[in-house]
């Protein structure tokens, strides 16, 4: 029940709050028949819909080449695609208008899909990997071309996987509040954006609840689509071992390989424009930036220095990370039990606990801030406030990774266990454990690099006092002087950082299929 | 008395799929459930072992009933058809694992290890990973990591049957001189009747949930109880006992019923014949009836036929 709990605590309540904000008031109503809200609505899914086009597109050859081929430069591949998953948005954001400096639709469609080219890649290519290539090979042997077999027998396979992987990052895109902020500005409004400027600068709340409701509402019915296509994934298939269907491309498959690399190229892009930026200033080359990052920025823009807010993210992150961990296991752990006992209620929970997932840190951060004064104590100015709401955001991930490697452990090796005499505790500790420890580490390197790049949350809680580095340098792109932007480029580049020495510690602790993304 | 069955039930949702079977295993003695897929044999077994709960009836063990025991305090051992050996664990690591439990001293722990892996023929994998052995070889460290902590009862589940064919009778063998040497009190379950009648003092034939005949091997072998255990036991046809000289309503003929023999009684034509492992396997024709029997003739031959009573089974 503790993962129930911290749900409804830190997660339903907020919500809930900012539905009964949004009904009380008549803001849902006068929201509904604003031509401006609707205008919003259809940037939203309008952008999030191309953004997903191009993610699939950009993902299927990825796909292929992670789950079939048998090449040199694999591991490099695998890290490369998976860096900008786990990129700070706001880094993102800057990394592209080092080439858009105005933003703008294509940046922002651009940008949402290459953080999510990793999540169709993931996604598609660990399904891939365990279908069994025999069926390919009959149908190629009744006659079927190659594309022909590709189209008719691989693509149907693989459609419950593309399916959910789409609905993943439409949910993602739609609710992707960094980039659009930094790329959008004013002029580019989703409906992520649009709470926070209503909340933060115009304080229109009931109008920011109506919107967050709306946001809800399509979260919801992208979720039950996804877990729908989920289940039947989870049922049709037989599932074979990658090594021994890996093997050297042949002919044409070269095309796809070609393609996957193009794509690895323009995923890498961003990331040597964006080190490149930090590094040059109008007078040349220069480290004026990252010397920067041990002052408070030009004229005293943040309240403390680069260095400090370093520390903290650090800091913040980790305590995040160890909440997540344990209420991610701790679910994990009991979705498993539940799922075998066939109790309904477990995909209830299932659900549930992904719901985070979906509803945007934004709406998070915000019912934070309307509903965590009635705590007890001075809950809405402590320290633990954010890593909490990062914690949130990081939990679902950790469960997702998680679960499938838990269920994969054939429950006869948990009752020889006990029958040897072990207790059910005893065999957590004994078999599961050592079973799943190394992509628990992963999920927690995985979230740890979330939550050190979490912005959306963050970013309404932080105290100004006490930022962490994304907010930090929200907070000097958008006050003027050529030092702060200097500076802001420098502690991108050192979260880059960071975050790609995390993915590749992540890479060398990788189980083979440890889960969806 | 050690292991007694209560009238079990076992029920899942509206499917029953163990049905008020009573039966008994003696202290040291050998029990096979012996029946096709599907007849509740595994589920009993997993009874037995705390891993289901009866819907109704009672397991017992020297008349305590164990319904409130859990499966780890039941000190029942259990194998499995595909050994489950712990991945992350070398040879050793898993045969001691129950003995850990048990919080044996190192010393003895490491001695007792020793002599199982010499009992199941095995020295010297001590330091295997377990991911390196053959099929074989793995249903052997998992017989010596259930043997390991004494269990009061073996409970094995088709033990050989993931196993090819000549390792599996070599094994089987293997494993009933193993368990009448430690006296071991055992209930195995196997849908094979050649390893049940090699293992078992006694055999329990199970069919859809319920336990329709008990005895020793050689009684349930030469008379089954009903046409139908007669036929899971190789009888292929049915006449009146007078058709082969014995004053009994209805025998079971196997195909080794009946063998060519110049001086037999019967006459007919041979319409098949099949080669088997180690005979010829005949389809005859005997006065407009298909029989099966065994010789070295060919396809189209006349041939007189003999009956031999160790392929008859009376039946009921």
């Amino acid at each position: 029940m503790l993962p129930l709990a911290f749900l409804a605590l830190f997660f339903a309540w907020p919500v809930l709050a900012i539905i009964n904000l949004g009904l009380r008031e008549g803001g849902v109503l006068k929201a509904l028949v604003e031509a401006d809200t609707w205008e919003l609505v259809g940037f939203t899914l309008g952008q999030a819909l191309a953004s997903t086009v191009v993610a699939v597109l950009a993902g299927m050859p990825l796909a292929f080449v992670l789950a079939r081929c048998k090449i040199r430069g694999l591991g490099v591949v695998r890290a490369a695609v998976m860096v900008p998953f786990v990129l700070p948005t706001v880094v993102v954001g800057l990394a592209f208008r080092t080439f858009w400096p105005d933003g703008g639709v294509l940046p922002i469609v651009l940008a949402n899909a290459f953080f999510n080219v990793a999540v169709v890649a993931r996604t598609v290519g660990g399904l891939w990997a365990h279908t069994d290539r025999r069926a390919e090979d009959a149908a190629r042997a009744l006659g079927a071309s190659r594309p022909r077999a590709f189209a008719s027998v691989v693509l149907p396979a693989l459609a419950p996987a593309i399916g959910s992987a789409a609905a993943v990052v439409f949910l993602f895109c739609a609710t992707s509040f960094g980039v659009v902020l930094v790329l959008g500005g004013s002029r580019y409004r989703t409906l992520e954006t649009e709470i926070y400027l209503r909340t933060v600068e115009l304080f229109d709340l009931s109008g920011a609840a109506a919107l967050s409701l709306l946001q809800f509402a399509a979260v919801l019915a992208v979720l039950v689509l996804g877990a729908l296509a989920r289940r039947r994934r989870e049922t049709a298939l037989a599932l074979r071992g990658r090594e021994e269907l890996a093997r050297r491309p042949s002919g044409g498959e070269w095309y796809v390989v070609g393609a996957a690399f193009a794509v690895v190229a323009l995923l890498l892009l961003p990331v040597v424009g964006l080190i490149t930026r930090s590094l040059s200033t109008r007078d040349g080359w220069s480290l004026a930036g990252y010397v920067a990052l041990n002052t408070r920025g030009d004229r005293g823009t943040l309240a403390v220095t680069g260095i400090d807010a370093a520390v903290n993210s650090v800091r913040t992150a980790f305590d995040a990370t160890l909440v997540a961990l344990v209420v991610g296991v701790f679910s994990a752990v009991v979705l498993v039990g539940l799922r075998r006992s066939g109790a309904r209620f477990a995909e209830v929970l299932d659900t549930a606990l992904m719901l985070p997932l979906g509803v945007s840190a934004v709406t998070v951060g915000f019912g934070y801030l309307i509903t965590m004064d009635a705590l007890p104590g001075d809950f809405r100015t402590s320290p633990m406030l954010v890593p909490l709401a990062q914690a949130l955001v990081v939990t679902p991930l950790i469960v997702r990774m998680v679960l499938p490697v838990l269920r994969a452990v054939d429950e006869r090796l948990r009752q020889a266990a006990a029958t040897l005499g072990a207790s059910p505790a005893r065999v957590w500790r004994e078999v599961d454990l050592p079973l799943v420890g190394r992509s628990l580490a992963a999920a927690a390197g995985f979230g740890y690099v979330v939550a050190l790049g979490e912005f959306g949350a963050t970013s309404f809680l932080a105290r100004p006092d006490a930022p962490t580095l994304p907010v930090v340098i929200a907070r000097l792109m958008s006050r003027p002087g050529e030092l702060n932007s200097q500076m802001a480029y420098a502690a991108c580049a050192l979260l880059m950082v960071v975050t790609v020495g995390c993915v590749l510690l992540i890479e060398r602790l990788r189980v083979p299929s440890s889960g969806e993304f | 008395m050690a292991l007694e069955l209560d009238s079990i039930t076992v029920r899942y949702g509206r499917t029953t799929a163990v049905s008020g079977v009573s039966l008994t295993v003696a202290d040291g003695e050998v029990v096979a459930l012996l029946g096709p897929s599907g007849c509740g044999k595994s589920t009993l077994l997993r009874t037995v072992a705390g891993l289901e709960k009866p819907s109704s009836g009672a397991v017992r063990w020297d008349a305590a009933d164990l319904a409130g025991v859990p499966v780890h305090r039941r000190e029942f051992g259990l194998v499995f058809q595909d050994g489950q050996l712990f991945p992350h664990r070398t040879v050793a690591g898993n045969v001691a694992f129950g003995l850990r439990m048990q919080k044996v001293e190192r010393e003895a722990r490491d001695k007792r290890v020793l002599s199982l892996l010499e009992l199941v023929g095995l020295e010297g994998y001590a330091d295997r990973r377990v991911t390196q052995l053959s099929g074989g070889e793995q249903q052997r460290v998992a017989l010596a990591r259930a043997l390991a902590p004494s269990p009061r009862l073996l409970l094995l589940d088709e033990p050989l049957s993931a196993l090819d064919r000549a390792l599996r009778e070599q094994l089987a063998v293997d494993l009933a001189r193993l368990l009448r040497e430690a006296a071991t009190t055992a209930l195995v379950v196997t849908h094979d009747h050649d390893e049940a009648f090699t293992l078992a003092d006694r055999v329990a034939i199970m069919s859809r949930g319920r336990v329709v005949q008990v005895g020793p091997p050689a009684e349930v072998w030469s008379s089954p109880v009903d046409v139908e255990t007669a036929k899971f036991l190789g009888c292929s046809k049915f006449v009146p006992g007078s058709f082969v000289g014995l004053d009994v309503e209805r025998v079971g003929l196997r195909a080794t019923a009946l063998r060519v023999d110049p001086d037999g009684l019967l006459e007919g034509t041979v319409l098949e014949r099949v080669h088997r492992r180690d005979h010829v396997r005949l389809l005859v024709e005997i006065g407009g009836e298909e029989y099966e029997a065994v010789g070295p003739v060919s396809v189209g031959d006349r041939v007189r036929l003999a009956i031999d009573l160790d392929g008859v089974a009376r039946v009921g």
